[in-house]
């Protein structure tokens, strides 16, 4: 790699980065503002038109606040725990390409911070796995009985839930027959979308990233009527901040890869040739943009679809969860993963 | 109590509400039915509830063109449950004789029971529309004549509410 391609990189992640983390502030006014017309209220709207400022007066807010660590706490592992949450879901957004590849004077550029990366799948799957230890050392370091609490329920949930949530990728693996979002996404705009192979590889990853991001009806690691506010107790100030960000950036992140896995990424018009359709090269700027568009359309419906679930179900019961996580998701996922691979194997 | 095995809720349900998803369908079709429909919320600084004459806000002193319709005789201050009125009669040349020195009204103890107005004999104190109470301090809780005093005109309502009603 040549130095101008890193410094195009670089500076890609870097406007990726704030993007995102601003997005993320913004998903708590949106996860506010549907939790308010799901109970027939407003929402915030004092703080700029429709409240469009609030998420920017809650981070000053954050910042000026006094940071509070127990005297019981362990200090640096206290200050750790918020920093790998939210590097982690940083680094999720790492693999995701977030437009379709664009030629600029002969060079093929997508936005994206690793471009073309051959197992962006695989690094989800272990940077999803790597979450669990931010949620798990934030309980373990606060020193308090009801973050304890929080982080376990946190790991054993992850943990059971990340099978399942393999699996079930496994079955789109095996008809596209890559690791690669960008092949995925190619090859889904030259076949078809695969939530119309694998309606119910959909739906069990959806269920799993509910679980994976500690969204209710699994938010068991921060049950407020039982466990205060769970891993998060003792946090306070930004740090508390981070530990939020990190979460709502989280399901952004599984939105993302939601829509890159099962809804086509960039690809505006299923089982259709776009570029053929809209008229214009397939890696000119008006198509890249009318991909970006609707790639990032399809994240934040998935996004409204986890804030719609959230004021929608109620909590599960512990026992509940890991009955359902082990019993009844993972067979499922195992049979999927079965049934996909025969398909394959007769169809191909 | 045995535990109850057979006919339990479990059992009862068919095949589609146990594996759930349709029904968390339902739900979810709920509550987004629920987004769309009008909203409740009162815009409240902005827009602010006018109570009905049968509110029960702050008592007031009714106030006429010649003063308080008080006649300080105590009624109030005796029959308030929560000892939150205080009365000191003086002499007066009009034609009622008495008039209240000093009249006091501690809005901490206050519990807008309504018997001061209940009692009294003519109709000097009524309960007013006023809901919105703020004081900084204990002593800003006392209210004096000077606050209390209302003119007749803002109370017409309820005095018509209490003439017809009591």
């Amino acid at each position: 790699m040549s130095t101008t391609d890193l410094i195009i990189v670089l500076v890609q992640a870097g406007i990726l980065v704030n993007l995102m983390l601003v997005a993320a502030a913004y998903m708590v006014l949106a996860e506010r503002k549907v939790a308010a017309w799901i109970q027939n209220r407003i929402g915030p709207n004092r703080v700029g038109p429709w409240g469009l400022f609030q998420s920017f007066a809650d981070v000053i807010k954050l910042y000026l606040k006094e940071d509070v660590v127990p005297a019981a706490a362990d200090y640096k592992f206290h200050l750790l725990a918020p920093i790998i949450a939210i590097g982690v879901s940083v680094t999720v957004f790492a693999v995701i390409p977030f437009t379709p590849p664009v030629d600029i004077g002969g060079t093929l550029y997508t936005l994206t911070m690793t471009p073309n990366m051959n197992i962006g799948v695989l690094a989800v799957l272990a940077m999803t796995s790597v979450g669990v230890y931010g949620v798990a050392l934030a309980g373990w370091s606060s020193n308090n009985k009801y973050s304890l609490m929080g982080g376990l329920r946190s790991s054993a949930q992850m943990i059971s839930y990340e099978l399942s949530m393999g699996l079930a990728i496994v079955g789109v693996v095996l008809i596209a027959g890559t690791l690669n979002l960008v092949d995925f996404i190619t090859w889904q705009s030259e076949n078809m979308w695969l939530i119309f192979l694998q309606p119910f590889g959909f739906i069990l990853f959806l269920i799993t990233a509910l679980a994976e991001t500690n969204r209710a009806p699994f938010d068991l690691p921060e049950a407020e009527p039982e466990l205060v506010g769970g891993y998060h107790t003792e946090y306070s100030g930004m740090k508390f901040g981070l530990l939020y960000l990190a979460e709502y950036a989280n399901i952004l992140a599984s939105s993302c890869i939601m829509a890159a896995l099962y809804l086509g990424g960039w690809d505006a018009i299923p089982f259709l040739d776009d570029a053929a359709i809209l008229g214009f090269p397939a890696t000119s700027i008006p198509m890249v943009i009318i991909g970006h568009v609707a790639f990032l359309s399809k994240a934040f419906a998935l996004v409204f679809v986890f804030i719609w679930i959230r004021w929608s179900l109620p909590r599960f019961r512990y026992d509940q969860l890991m009955n359902l996580g082990w019993k009844i998701l993972l067979p499922l996922a195992l049979a999927n993963v079965i049934l996909t691979g025969l398909g394959v194997y007769f169809f191909n | 109590m045995a535990n109850i095995t057979s006919n339990t809720e479990a059992q009862r349900l068919t095949f589609w509400e146990r594996i759930y998803l349709p029904e968390i369908a339902k739900g979810l079709g709920l509550t987004l039915k629920q987004m769309f429909k009008p909203k409740f919320t009162r815009q409240y600084p902005e827009e602010r509830w006018i109570p009905e004459g049968s509110y029960r806000g702050r008592p007031v002193l009714v106030q006429e063109d010649e003063g308080e319709r008080c006649v300080a005789c105590g009624l109030c201050s005796r029959v308030c449950p929560a000892l939150a009125i205080e009365v000191r009669a003086a002499e007066t040349e009009k034609e009622k004789e008495r008039y209240p020195e000093k009249f006091e009204i501690n809005m901490l103890r206050c519990i807008y029971c309504g018997f001061c107005e209940e009692v009294c004999p003519e109709e000097a104190i009524v309960m007013s529309k006023d809901y919105e109470l703020v004081f900084g301090s204990q002593e800003e809780g006392i209210f004096g004549k000077e606050k209390l005093l209302v003119p007749v005109a803002q109370l017409q309502e309820r005095l018509e509410f209490l003439r017809q009603w009591r």
